[in-house]
Order: C-alpha cells, then structure tokens, then sequence
C-alpha cells in the first residue's frame, strides 16, 4: 500500500469535516483568521508527531518527548537567563544548546534499544520518568520566567504582518513558520535521502536491511535523535510563547496526542510505511476537529470523547480500505 | 490414508499417494526433499484438507478438517520444531490444553500425578518440575513425545526426531519408541537417516514426486535399493550447457577454516566462472556457510575474494569486498515487501546514489533500475510498482538485481529458484550460466537434486556442518549424492 493513497483517506475526511463545520458554524470556521489560529495551535503537536513518526517508522516509538518538552525549555529559560548575551546571539545559542540536550536524550533513548536489543517502550518510558524529575530538580518545581524580551518575536510575533494587513489577510504566527520549515526539512530528509530510505527499508524488514549493507544501528539510533531534536524545537517555542520555561509543559496530552497525528496521518504502527506530509495532515485534523468543537460549543468533556471515536475511525477506515484494494 | 492428492496453486504436491501403519509397528517414511512427506503429514493432522483421497483410522473412514479432529482420532504429530512453552514445566507442557481443575482453580496436585503416571507407564525419564527451556533438546523432544502420549495417541507421527539430538539420546528414544509398540501405538517414523532405518523401522514407504513408489518390509529393501527407489527419475535435460572452466582460471573465492554455529571447519574455493554448488539435507548446514561466508553471522575463519582476506564482520565488509548473497527467503530476508522495485533494486548500493547530504539522485536510480529491469527481463508496469504486487518469479529477480547492481565478483545464491515458476528458473539458470561466463564465482545451495546437478561444475555435499563429500560434475550422480548427504555408505 503506497502511503501516499493512506494520505487520501485523512485528506478526505478532513474536507467533509470543514464543510460540514463551516456550515454548521455559519461561515466562521473558513474564515482566514480562524484557519491561522488553528494552523498556531497545532504548531506544537506537529512538530513533535514529526519527530515521533521517525521512530514510529522504525516499528519503534517515543514516550520520553512531553518530558523532553518539559527538561528543554527550564534548562533552555535557565540558560538564558544566565547568559550574558542579548538578542539574536542569545537566541541562537540557547537554541543550540536545547537541541544538543534534545539530541543527547534521543541518542540515550537508542543506546539500549540498539546495544541490547530492548524494547523501545520501555527505554523511552524510562526517559519519560528521568527526564520529568531531572525538570523538576533544576526549576525546583517552579516556572523559570525569562528575563530577556529577545525571545518574545519569537513565541508571539508574526512574519510580514504589513504584506498580510495590505492584502486583507491575518499575519503568520513566526511558530508557524517553525512548523513548516521542520515539515518540510523532514519530509525531504524521509523521502529523498540515504537515511530516509534507510528508515523505511529497516522500518519495513530489517533482516533484508542488514543484508543488504545497511548500518542498522545507526539508522535507528538516528531516528531517535530525531525525535529528540524534534521535542528540543517545540520546547524552546513553547518557551519564547510563554516567555517562560515551565517544567509542567508538555506533561499532560503531548506526547499522545503526537502519537495520535502520526497514526491518523497513516503511519503504520508496525514501522516501514508512513510520510511526514501524513503527519502534518493528521495534526491538522486534529487541530479542526478541536477548534470545530469549540465553535459549536461543544462540551469539552464531550469534545475528548469525540477526538477518541475520530482516532479509532480515521485509522479503521484506513485498514479496511487496506483490504478492500489488497483483496482486488 | 489411500489414494491422497493434492494440488497446491502451480504444483501437485501429491498424485496418489497410499500408506498404511499397523498397530504396534514403525513404518518409515523417506523420500527426497519436496517428495511430498510434509504435505502427506499435515494432511494427517489436520492442518491441511486433501483434494481427493480417504483417510481410515481402525477400519473407520475419517474425515479430518482440522488439527482438533486429528486429536480426537488419536493422531498425535512430533514436529522437527517443538510445540513447547518453554517457561512451563514438563507437568504444564504435557497437560497444556487439559488441565484438572478444581472448581475454579488448577490443580496442580493432580496434574503432577497424571504426568507423572503417564511417563513412567512409557518408560520416559525426564525432570517434571523444571522449565522446558532449560532442558537438553534431547530432553525436550522426549517432553513433546510425552505431550502427544498425553492425548491417548494411536497413530504418531514423528518428524525427523533424531535431528537434533545426541547418541545416548537417540538410544533412548528407540527404546521408548520400542515400548510404544508394545502398547500397540501405530508410527509412523520420517527420516532422511538411512543408518537408522534398520534399526528403527519394521516397514519403508519411499515417496517420490508425490506418489507412492515401494512399499517394502525393512529386511527386504537394502539400503542401496531404498536410495535407488528415492532418486528414480534421470536428471532432466532442461539446463543449459555450462561454460567450460578455464584450465587456468584463477581461485577467485577461498574459504578455510571456516566455524560458526552450525558450521565445523568448512574449506573450499571457487574459480573465476566456476559454479560450485552445495548439496546435502535441509539442516546440514549449507546455508549457515553462505551466512558465514557473507558476514550475515558470527564467524571465525578465513575468507579471500581474490586473494585480498576479507573482514566480513557486517554484511557491508562483505558488499564492498564485492560479494553478494542472495538469500534463501526473499520475502524475509530478500526484499522489503512494502517498498517499490526502484528502492528495493538500489537498496544495497545506495551510496553509489547518494550525492552531498545524502540526497538521493532519484534520476540515477531510475534509470539504473531501468537497465536492470530491462536486463533480467522483471516482469513490472513501472520502477513504482510495489514489490509485494509481483509474481515469485519476479520477486526473486528483483533481489537478484539488488545484488547485480554493484556487479559482484563472488555471487552466492541459497535455493536461488525456490517456489518459482518454470519460465522464470530457466531464465534465473540462463543468468547464471552469463555470469560464470563473465568471470563471477558461484557458490549455490539447491534442494533440488537435479537443479544441483545441472547447474554446478563441482558440488560439496554437506552433512552436520561440514563438507562430507566432493563430486566432479562428471562424477556426480544422483544416488551417490543423496548416498553422501544421508550419511549412508553407498
């Protein structure tokens, strides 16, 4: 099954879902300002489904990037504030810093995974717990508010806002901006490179990967930096937003929620098949379908229960699909 | 079971096919590998329906449609892999399915005492409260022996029992073989062993081709005749002709000294355009030697690829020294079903892609997918067609261009036309005989006799690990090959 016609299938029941909402919600759901708002909230839950669809496709899987989320952002706001640099300088470097801290995490998720052949659940849920405390210990339980404003353009800032406002349309949030450049460099990385190609290989049959010359621990172990990197990103976006470094963030839905995009976005849990594009689309329906509840007033107790039933059915459709064209 | 038959899509496994097992005898069961002892057996149990034919238990007419029936009947079935949980003891293993209870609970009281009850009725000596997995094979083979007992069994079927085990073991396990005869259980006793025939067997039934071919008692069917009857059919002349080998063709593989598991101090060498071919049984060890030799496994030993010593401790040492192996299952070991034919054909060279960055040039891949597809005649649309849509026979070339495309110098092939149509073995032999032609060194492991025969200058036969015997093609004959790989002195 070529994912590219799993993709179909999201795709579809997005439209379905906007123009139904659109109008049952009178017009407001299309409105520009309103797809903008949406495309902000999901910039988070994108990124971090990016990076969890590297491991997803190696038949393995992140547990460890809400904590990630968490670890980054209080070490990266302690950072800063010790620093003494000011603006893009700043920036950069406590930047790097969160993603060499994200990338270590990931290289620590795989080592065992890769060395001792355990299973990534366990690895990666070991991280989640570590990784939580250690947030905690650092911040002494506490938020780390920043006391630069270099970070602020970043969290809440829009790009080109004077082009957008002459032409009638709502300014892009810069997080969105973040959000396509990792979708973009990752899909070309999946898609057109060594590595890519590797992962789906491995992900697919890793015996016939082997044999054929490829370095399989490395593959993976790459996959898991990813994800580190990936959880790395969001943290320090979620930091510039709130212009603080929480250890609370990322330790509620986030990492589920990843891993929902990435199953409805038609990743295949068992590894070898699955696209970032896909994972992008499955945020998105995510991200409408929680803004179309809000809209109609929903109850939100009500709106978990739906998002639930959507996962289970987006993902059911998709494999009885599967079968329908594997039986022609 | 009279008159079996069955077809399988493509093949007929079985013609017509009659055996009979009395009670309180061992009838062995031999033939070549494919003659079609496996499917006559799962047909027994139940794990697959004959498409014509009658099955009689006691004089009973049987219909078996399912493992469960077989059970009921009394059919109990000993498999060269065991069916034991290896965590439980031989008490949960022997009674798993059936134990006592009491009201709600196990009760492991009475199941120690039935198990217990029941091996020493048979004679069988084995630890009961250890976990299986912690015993010997040999150990374990008699578990599974205890657990089919445990069924009320009339009829058992054993499977190649002493493959794995040792002397002192096979000597215990023909004495209990012994006492269930006397018990008046009906076996039926399948081995490639012909040293153990005599020792073992009341009657010999040889299948061949799917059919019933002799039917003798033990004291009148010598073992030279049992081979005879088991080879039959003269090698068909539907292989090309090799290339003659250069007098002075250079060595262009050695191997010496070669151990890994299952492989015990294997040496040979192939010529510049010879085709050496490994013959022997199911489980000598042929293809753990392609695994050792391609650094697929652990192994000590040494390995030259034109007198330059190869490293192979990855499978990519290998690849860079130019050797390509191309294993026995192509679906889990060959190719990655879920991806296309362009990205399964460059898989094993995609650094020769791979421009800055490890960006892929996907133009490259194309067209050098296109040349192979168009070299090896694959039957495909287009380069995007996924892998698991194709035919057998196509499938298999697909990871013969895999390993064509970075031209290799030493190419070894394991079962290379295994569950492959007609047309597309004649082509895959064609090849073979254009790259001998070209210089490569092949090494390839066959089951099938005449394919071995055919299609190789010099054949090993291996047996246990190690290469036990060494024929000419001129030399090499039907009987004395299988004589060689089943251990018997003909």
């Amino acid at each position: 099954m070529n994912p590219r016609i799993r993709l179909i299938g999201t795709i579809v029941i997005l439209l379905l879902l906007v123009i139904g909402v659109n109008i049952a919600a009178h017009g407001s759901f299309l409105e520009p300002s309103n797809i903008v708002r949406v495309l902000r909230q999901i910039t988070y839950n994108c990124i971090l489904g990016v990076g969890e669809t590297f491991t997803i496709l190696t038949a393995g899987i992140d547990l460890s990037i809400g904590s990630l989320v968490s670890l980054t952002g209080v070490v990266m706001a302690l950072l800063a504030n010790s620093l003494h640099l000011t603006g893009f300088a700043l920036v950069a470097v406590v930047l790097f810093a969160g993603i060499a801290l994200g990338a270590g995490a990931g290289y620590v998720n795989a080592l065992p995974v890769v060395r001792l052949n355990l299973p990534p659940f366990i690895t990666t849920l070991a991280m989640m717990q570590v990784a939580l405390g250690l947030s905690y210990i650092i911040s002494h339980g506490r938020p780390v508010p920043l006391t630069s404003n270099a970070f602020n353009s970043i969290g809440i800032g829009t790009f080109l806002g004077g082009l957008s406002a002459k032409l009638h349309l709502p300014a892009l949030p810069i997080p969105v901006l973040w959000m396509a450049a990792v979708v973009i460099i990752c899909a070309l990385l999946l898609e057109k490179t060594r590595f890519g190609r590797s992962i789906l290989a491995l992900g697919g049959n890793e015996e016939a990967a082997r044999l054929a010359g490829i370095a399989v621990r490395r593959v993976k172990t790459m996959a898991y930096v990813i994800s580190g990197i990936c959880a790395a990103i969001a943290g320090f976006l979620y930091m510039a937003l709130f212009a603080t470094g929480s250890p609370q963030t990322g330790t509620g839905d986030e990492m589920l929620n990843a891993i929902a995009a990435v199953v409805v976005g038609g990743t295949s849990l068992a590894g070898g098949r699955g696209t970032i594009v896909g994972t992008f689309f499955g945020a998105l329906l995510i991200g409408l379908l929680d803004n179309a509840m809000n809209l109609l007033n929903i109850d939100s107790y009500l709106q978990k229960v739906v998002l639930g039933a959507v996962i289970l059915l987006a993902v059911a459709l998709d494999e009885i699909r599967k079968r329908y064209l594997a039986a022609r | 079971m009279r008159s079996i038959g069955k077809s399988f899509p493509g093949v007929r496994a079985l013609a017509d096919v009659s055996i009979s097992v009395r009670s309180g005898e061992v009838l062995a069961l031999v033939g070549e590998n494919g003659a079609g002892k496996s499917t006559l057996m799962k047909i027994l149990s139940g794990a697959q329906p004959a498409d014509t034919g009658e099955i009689f238990i006691d004089g009973e007419r049987v219909h078996i449609a399912s493992p469960r029936d077989a059970e009921r009947l009394g059919i109990g079935m000993i498999y060269q892999e065991f069916t034991l949980v290896p965590q439980f003891d031989a008490v949960a293993n022997i009674l798993l399915g059936k134990e006592p209870q009491r009201g709600f609970f196990l009760d492991d009281g009475e199941a120690h005492k039935r198990a217990a009850a029941l091996v020493a009725e048979f004679g069988i000596d084995i630890p009961l409260t250890r976990p299986v997995g912690e015993l010997s094979v040999g150990i374990q083979q008699l578990v599974e022996i205890a657990k089919a007992l445990a069924k009320n069994v009339r009829v058992l079927v054993m499977d190649e029992p002493t493959a794995a085990l040792s002397e002192r073991e096979i000597d215990r396990l023909f004495e209990i073989v012994a006492t269930l005869k006397s018990k008046g259980v009906g076996i039926v006793y399948i081995s490639h062993r012909m040293e153990e025939l005599a020792r073992v067997a009341d009657r010999v039934t040889v299948l061949r081709d799917g059919a019933t071919i002799a039917t003798r008692a033990i004291s009148e069917f010598p073992i030279d005749e049992i081979l005879q009857a088991m080879v039959g059919r003269p090698v068909d002349a539907r292989f090309p002709e090799l290339p003659a080998l250069a007098a002075d063709a250079p060595v262009r593989l050695s191997v010496e000294g070669l151990n890994a598991a299952a492989v015990r101090n294997v040496a040979f060498s192939v010529r510049s355009g010879e085709i050496v071919g490994l013959g022997g049984l199911v489980g000598a060890g042929r293809t753990e030697i392609l695994r050792a030799i391609a650094g697929a496994d652990r192994a000590t030993g040494a390995v030259a690829i034109d007198g330059a010593p190869l490293r192979a401790r990855t499978p990519n040492d290998a690849i860079e020294a130019g050797l390509a192996f191309v294993t026995e299952d192509r679906k889990a070991q060959g190719l990655v079903l879920g991806m296309n034919v362009l990205a399964n054909t460059t898989l094993a060279h995609l650094d020769r892609f791979a421009r800055a960055l490890g960006w892929l040039d996907s133009d490259a891949e194309e067209r050098a997918t296109e040349a192979m597809i168009e070299r090896l005649r694959i039957r495909t649309p287009n380069t995007a067609q996924l892998v698991s849509n194709l035919s057998g026979g196509t499938q298999q070339k697909v990871v013969l261009a895999k390993w064509l495309l970075g031209e290799p110098r030493v190419l070894l092939l394991d079962e290379p036309t295994r569950g492959i149509d007609v047309a597309a073995k004649a082509e895959i032999y064609e090849l073979m005989v254009g790259l001998a032609r070209q210089g490569v060194a092949i090494v390839m492991v066959s089951s099938e006799l005449p394919e071995l025969l055919g299609m190789s200058h010099r054949i090993h036969v291996v047996r246990n690990g190690s290469i036990v015997a060494t024929f000419d093609r001129a030399d090499a004959t039907p009987t004395n090959v299988i004589a060689a790989a089943s251990g018997a002195a003909a």
